[in-house]
């Protein structure tokens, strides 16, 4: 372990830390020290560090400039080891604790010295924007390598390569206000409307509420201003309607006030989440908010000063210098020149020298500056230099002077001589810029304000800004506009307002602030040294210049160009500079350029808080059926279908092996698919979905949404019945049963059950309301056992009452009795063209139902199948699997199954009218076929494209394609179901199959019925 | 994410709960033999898209599985009413009872865009 | 009586029955309570659900009749008899869940069925295809925010209201017929989702699952 540094930067007093305790971490390795109450941005100046970070595109060396969420330089990368990594976390938000471990972002190797810095030197001159575009373009197989280096140069952290050891929350929260900022403004917000009884909640993203009121030089009622906060808040947390919700984000700004707030729980203790009471805790919680009433009492964030040099360590924004030394008690430096274009900017000087430091100067780009604050440090006997700014900062790895020359903004120049100032740190003011990111989240454009530089919130139905957020900065005028929007917000959400009585604050005398953004060079823009705009993109006031000369007139298309504004930034201290520069060049005013869009999210959310709970065996819901222990003991290989685990098939051990080697997919199969031919098989069918349709229009209803007829289908009776949608494509298929006059059972897919539920309740409620007939769903209500095979009837016969015998209980016929003892309706239907049962009994009895088949079944040889052998099964037959054999475009002619049509029938149902268009009725529509392989070894592909002429030039024209394919154990062969253009007229032609390979296979179109063509075994 | 009043529930409910259906007041023909085909295919696939207020129909899936009507602006995306099945609206394109932040939305967007 | 086939799924010879949770007990376990254990997890198991549909009067009176407590006709109400054992929630403006002591399904459709005569209406028995979770404890409340998409604050939620809403994933209908209980219906086939989300989510509190 290195020698820690002794922190040179603290101050002895001041600040909200506490220095009583000492605090140990280490940034690139290097071990220091610092307080609680510190973030680790406080606490690196602490210890002197300049360099936190290499620039994003010229890795030029930065430092801390900011104290919140706009910072752009000090951005890190979490975690002491690998699971706990966590990338693009500003030090600046990041609270610090014992043991915390932080890494620079970008530098190579690290970022005192740094490679890339070089290239950034040499080539600093040849990379304008749109250099990797311009540069990396050609040849372009050659990006995919390009891009490997450039994204290692640009490094933007790196995600943990092992599981996250924290758990992740989601809550849904109903308000019915909203307050984003628990500063002046939004505690005074929070207060009208807690007071009102509406249901409050309060989102601040740092470690304290209170916002500017915990640094500030103001007094209310005469008290320090953060006494106030203390007494707000400590009603606040008494109110039960009021939920106060520190260390929390405020990301998204959704459409119908729905707000995502990100909330850091245990961020500020420890690496990972500590238990609580023992029991695991979430690391991060994603509030997920529906709100009455929004109340955005963001602040505003200081714009700094774009002058040459300005992203060397030791330039920060005025505030900033204000923050460190009054919150944190640190003042990052010795000597400062302040720069400043209004006069909120004194308040850094005055801070700075009362803390003991020199203030060198400060210069104010206006002539006559006058106000409380200039005049304070008039008193103090600073040097104030008046109509000038600094136009330039000199030093490599910290500031070690200023250039101030006086300049005249109108006509942008510098028109005197330029005196240079020996400092270590400039500090840069050049007003403020209102937070509107979230009310931009939701479509509305900013609107300009001359009298406050600045863009303010544009109108969201149910949101209001008020105080900084809205370009109010005095702070009795802020208190008041927090109240007043709490106010309105309750009212709006039917409370009854309450007084509220606020504190005084004293009316600061303030001089009019002048319209400063980038300060002007000697040399032009484009010839001088690099005045950055945005620190973290690396765009430049050159850049932007370049932008506009190209020919980049829409600032969205500058944006896009420079990367100004781009990822985790998204504008907060660059854009309103950016686009002051670019309506300079352009001869515009700014309000005429506009603004980019702000996107969601505000502050990078870790992916652990977006996901939530929804990871891991919770990503999906897994559904099963009441046999789904049995399978898991059985060993089954499940296959998703839909949300549905199904066992695809059951491995055993292969015959004769001693090592427990089970058998692979296609044995296991095969052996399936012989016991169903020859012995029984069984198949959980449970899945399938089920709806009870009861009513006196029930047949008729049945009538118009399948494509044949049901008025004659008897109780006791089933029938197999396609739906079309109105387009006449074949959209699922399945059986109905007639259970009485009045009343039906319809099967569906296992994947359309809960669409087709709606599909029947769509034309119902929309169309035919009139008639008179319920939809309920029953899938899970029934488990279905399909027993199929010679020797279902033995087997079946010895457990129930039900007489089974041919004559009596037929093919397409159901019945009820007891199976196993259990009341069941059992369907003789055949998915499989063997003979075939369908038990179906309330699921809470499958097990029982199920378990004593197996004790009945072993001398019938009763095996279990899964949905695999029941895909060859039923495609032997030649029995469409809807989504396999269709795809949309298929019509129940084009699967040859016109027998399944009732043209007939009084009602125009659904899907009829189309079929009866030219197109449906061509000839060579692709038609369903079987393929016979010439090699019967040969399977051939799922979805392979089917060709007349091997031997065509490429592009050969396609016919068809593969829709299902397998090996049949009982034809000995390989065989598929395709559809091929005019098929069903092209029986024994032979088609060939060209595969990616390179090698074409050869197949016969037959019928695609490849077994019992005249299904004599279902009947028996 | 919306947030929509269900005319059957009887209050707003998150948009999960709901799936769109798309263009609202589209009439099955009564009478499909009689039309062309050009006519069938109109009222199979033709849809307006409109830059303003629209009419939608959409499902309370997870809720009271009832299918309604929204009037929702498709700028602002603000929803202006919602109507239950067989009704009509009260609110249309050049309807006078526009909300004025609706006029205002449009006109603000039109500004800008 | 409509012309509807009926069908007493259940028997009573000593047949063994499984709850939806029956794998998920063996799969996840139950967690017993803790010294931090602020919310309770208990499947009331094989009750009898029915599915209700039809015009809201004549059912009124049929419910009446039968079961001695009136059909819920407002939105998102949920009406119990004087135990607390019979319950009707109201789905939608002609759809009501019936829950019943397991057993008293078919006996209540058959007699509602009588009553009913040639009215249209529909009534399906799913007591196979749901159960349902009852949570309990202080922490019940914050769990289920994690939860349902809806919001269960008691302004918004009082005793007394049923509703169809968002879980996690899955769906679920969500009641509260006490102060001191919710209750979730959730299906068969999602209830081993909807049991492993709760303990997981569940674990800050320590949930317990009785059985």
């Amino acid at each position: 372990m290195s020698q820690s540094r002794q922190p040179v930067y603290r101050l002895n007093k001041g600040g909200r830390i506490d220095r009583s305790r000492t605090l140990s971490f280490t940034f690139n390795g290097q071990h220091y020290q610092g307080h609680p109450g510190d973030t680790l941005a406080s606490a690196l100046l602490a210890n002197g560090v300049d360099i936190v970070n290499r620039s994003f595109k010229y890795s030029r060396p930065r430092g801390i400039v900011a104290a919140g969420a706009e910072e752009p330089n000090a951005i890190v990368q979490l975690g002491s080891r690998e699971a706990a990594q966590v990338p693009n976390v500003r030090a600046t938000q990041q609270a610090l604790f014992d043991g915390l471990t932080a890494r620079s972002t970008n530098g190579w190797p690290n970022v005192q010295r740094d490679l890339m810095g070089l290239v950034g030197k040499l080539g600093g001159q040849f990379m304008p924007p749109g250099f990797y575009y311009k540069t990396f373009m050609a040849p372009a197989s050659m990006w995919l390598t390009y891009e490997k280096y450039i994204r290692k140069a640009a490094g933007l952290g790196r995600s943990p390569m092992e599981p996250d050891p924290d758990t992740y929350d989601h809550f849904h929260q109903h308000c019915d206000v909203l307050v984003v900022g628990a500063g002046a403004a939004g505690l005074a917000a929070a207060l009208a409307a807690a007071r009102s009884g509406a249901r409050v909640m309060v989102a601040d993203e740092q470690e304290e509420m209170g916002g500017a009121l915990l640094d500030s030089r103001e007094t209310l009622d005469g008290k320090p201003a953060d006494q106030w906060v203390s007494q707000v808040l400590e009603e606040l947390v008494g109110c039960e309607n009021v939920t106060l919700l520190p260390r929390t984000t405020a990301n998204g700004y959704h459409d119908h006030n729905f707000v995502t707030l990100h909330e850091r729980r245990t961020e500020h203790l420890g690496e990972t989440a500590p238990l609580e009471n023992g029991l695991r805790q979430a690391r991060s919680r994603m509030h997920r908010v529906r709100v009455g009433q929004v109340i955005l009492a963001t602040g505003a964030h200081e714009r700094p000063l774009v002058y040459a040099g300005n992203d060397i360590p030791g330039n920060l924004l005025a505030g900033a210098v204000s923050t460190y030394i009054r919150r944190y008690g640190v003042a990052p430096g010795r000597q400062l020149v302040l720069s400043t274009s209004n006069d909120y900017g004194y308040r850094a000087a005055l801070d700075w020298q009362e803390a003991g430091c020199e203030v060198v100067a400060i210069v104010d780009a206006r002539e006559f500056p006058a106000g409380d604050w200039v005049d304070a440090a008039r008193a103090q006997g600073i040097k104030i230099i008046t109509s000038s700014a600094v136009i330039e900062a000199k030093g490599s790895n910290r500031v070690t002077a200023a250039r101030v020359a006086r300049i005249d903004i109108d006509a942008y120049q510098v028109c005197g001589p330029i005196q240079v100032l020996a400092c270590d740190t400039i500090a840069s003011s050049g007003g403020y810029s209102p937070v509107i990111h979230l009310a931009s989240h939701t479509g509305v454009r900013p609107i300009w304000r001359d009298d406050v530089i600045g863009f303010v919130p544009g109108g969201v139905k149910g949101m209001q800004a008020c105080g900084g957020a809205n370009g109010t900065y005095a702070l009795g005028d802020v208190l008041a506009e927090g109240v007043e929007a709490g106010i309105k917000a309750s009212v709006a959400t039917g409370h009854a307002a309450q007084a509220v009585s606020l504190p005084s604050a004293k009316r600061l005398q303030q001089g009019v602030a002048v319209a400063l953004f980038q300060v002007p060079h000697e040399k032009p823009t484009l010839r001088g040294p690099k005045q950055f705009v945005d620190l973290q993109n690396d765009v430049t006031a050159a850049g932007i210049e370049l932008a506009t000369r190209e020919g980049f007139e829409s600032i969205e298309h500058i944006k896009r160009y420079t990367a100004m504004g781009f990822g985790t930034d998204q504008g907060k201290l660059g854009n309103i500079n950016g686009m002051a520069i670019a309506a300079r060049c352009l001869g515009l005013s700014i309000p005429e350029v506009g603004t980019t869009v702000f996107r969601p999210n505000y502050t990078p959310v870790p992916f652990g808080a977006i996901v939530g709970r929804h990871c891991r065996d919770l990503f999906d819901p897994e559904r099963y059926t009441a046999l789904h222990q049995w399978h898991v003991e059985r060993g089954a290989e499940f296959e998703d279908v839909g949300q549905w685990k199904r066992p695809r098939y059951y491995p055993q051990a292969r015959a004769g092996a001693t090592n427990g080697e089970r058998e692979s997919m296609s044995e296991a199969v095969a052996r399936e698919c012989l016991a169903v031919r020859e012995k029984v098989g069984i198949l959980d069918a449970s899945t399938l979905g089920k709806i009870d349709i009861q009513g006196p229009d029930a047949r008729e209803f049945l009538a118009r949404i399948y494509t044949n007829k049901w008025e004659k289908l008897a109780v006791g009776k089933c029938r197999y019945g396609l739906m079309c949608k109105d387009d006449g494509m074949v959209t699922d298929d399945g059986v109905t049963s007639c259970l009485a006059d009045n009343h039906f059972l319809m099967t569906t897919t296992t994947g359309g059950a809960a669409a087709i539920l709606e599909w029947l309740e769509l034309w119902h409620q929309t169309e035919w309301p009139e008639l008179e007939v319920y939809f309920s769903s029953v899938t899970d209500h029934w488990a279905t056992m399909t027993i199929t095979g010679p020797n279902a009837r033995a087997l079946l016969a010895e457990i129930t009452d039900i007489n089974l015998d041919r004559d009596s209980f037929k093919f397409m016929e159901w019945r009820t009795g007891n199976v196993a003892g259990v009341p069941a309706r059992v369907y003789r239907i055949s998915f499989t063209g063997e003979l075939t049962f369908e038990i179906n009994v309330q699921a809470n009895y499958a097990m029982h139902v199920w378990q004593t088949l197996f004790k009945h079944g072993g001398k019938y040889g009763l095996t279990p199948y899964g949905t695999e052998a029941m895909h060859v099964l039923r495609a032997e037959k030649g029995f469409i699997i809807v989504g396999q054999e269709t795809d949309g475009s298929v019509t129940p002619e084009d699967l040859g199954m016109q027998w399944c049509i009732g043209y007939d029938k009084p009602f125009s149902w659904i899907g009829k009218r189309a079929l009866v268009r030219p197109d449906t009725k061509r000839e060579n529509r692709k038609q369903l076929v079987g393929l016979k392989p010439k090699d019967p070894k040969v399977v051939l592909e799922e979805g392979a494209q089917i060709v007349f002429d091997p031997n065509h030039a490429i592009p050969m024209p396609m016919v068809g394609h593969v829709t299902s394919s397998y090996y049949s154990p009982t034809l000995n062969s390989g065989f598929a179901l395709a559809v091929v253009k005019g098929g069903q007229q092209k029986l024994g032609e032979t088609v060939y199959l060209p595969m990616a390979d390179g090698r074409t296979f050869e197949a016969e179109i037959v019928s695609p019925i490849f077994y019992d063509p005249k299904g004599e075994r279902q009947h028996v | 994410m919306f947030y929509i009043y269900c005319p059957y529930c009887g209050e707003h409910r998150e948009e999960e709960e709901f799936r769109p259906k798309g263009q609202a007041h589209i009439e099955r023909p009564a009478e499909p033999e009689a039309c062309s085909d050009e006519e069938w295919g109109n009222y199979l696939f033709f849809r307006n898209n409109p830059r303003g207020v629209h009419h939608e129909m959409w499902v309370h899936a997870v809720g009271c599985r009832k299918f309604f009507n929204v009037t929702r602006h498709t700028v602002s995306y603000e929803i202006l009413e919602t109507y239950k099945m067989g009704e009509q609206p009260s609110i249309t394109a050049d309807s006078q009872s526009l909300p004025r932040e609706v006029a205002a939305v449009s006109h603000q967007e039109g500004v800008w865009a | 009586m409509s012309n509807a086939a009926t069908f007493d799924t259940r028997t009573d010879s000593a047949i063994p029955m499984e709850s939806p949770l029956a794998y998920s007990y063996r799969r996840s376990g139950a967690p017993a309570t803790g010294p931090a254990s602020r919310v309770t997890l208990r499947e009331r198991a094989l009750l009898g659900h029915l599915i209700v549909r039809g015009g809201a009067i004549a059912l009124d009176e049929a419910v009446r009749g039968v079961l001695g407590i009136s059909l819920p006709g407002q939105p998102q109400t949920l009406v119990q008899d004087a135990s607390g054992e019979r319950s009707i929630q109201w789905l939608s403006p002609d759809e009501w869940l019936v829950i019943v002591p397991g057993g008293e399904e078919f006996p209540l459709e058959t007699r509602l069925r009588e009553r009913l005569g040639s009215a249209h209406y529909a009534i399906s028995d799913v007591s196979g295809g749901q159960t349902l979770l009852e949570l309990a404890g202080e922490a019940a409340r914050e769990l289920l925010m994690k939860t349902v998409i809806y919001d269960v604050h008691p302004s918004h939620f009082p005793v007394g209201k049923g509703v169809t809403t968002v879980f996690a994933k899955a769906a679920t209908m969500l009641r509260r017929p006490d102060e001191e209980r919710w209750e979730l219906v959730v299906r068969r086939s999602f209830a081993d989702y909807c049991y492993r989300w709760l303990l997981d989510a569940g674990a800050e509190y320590g949930v317990n699952v009785e059985q």
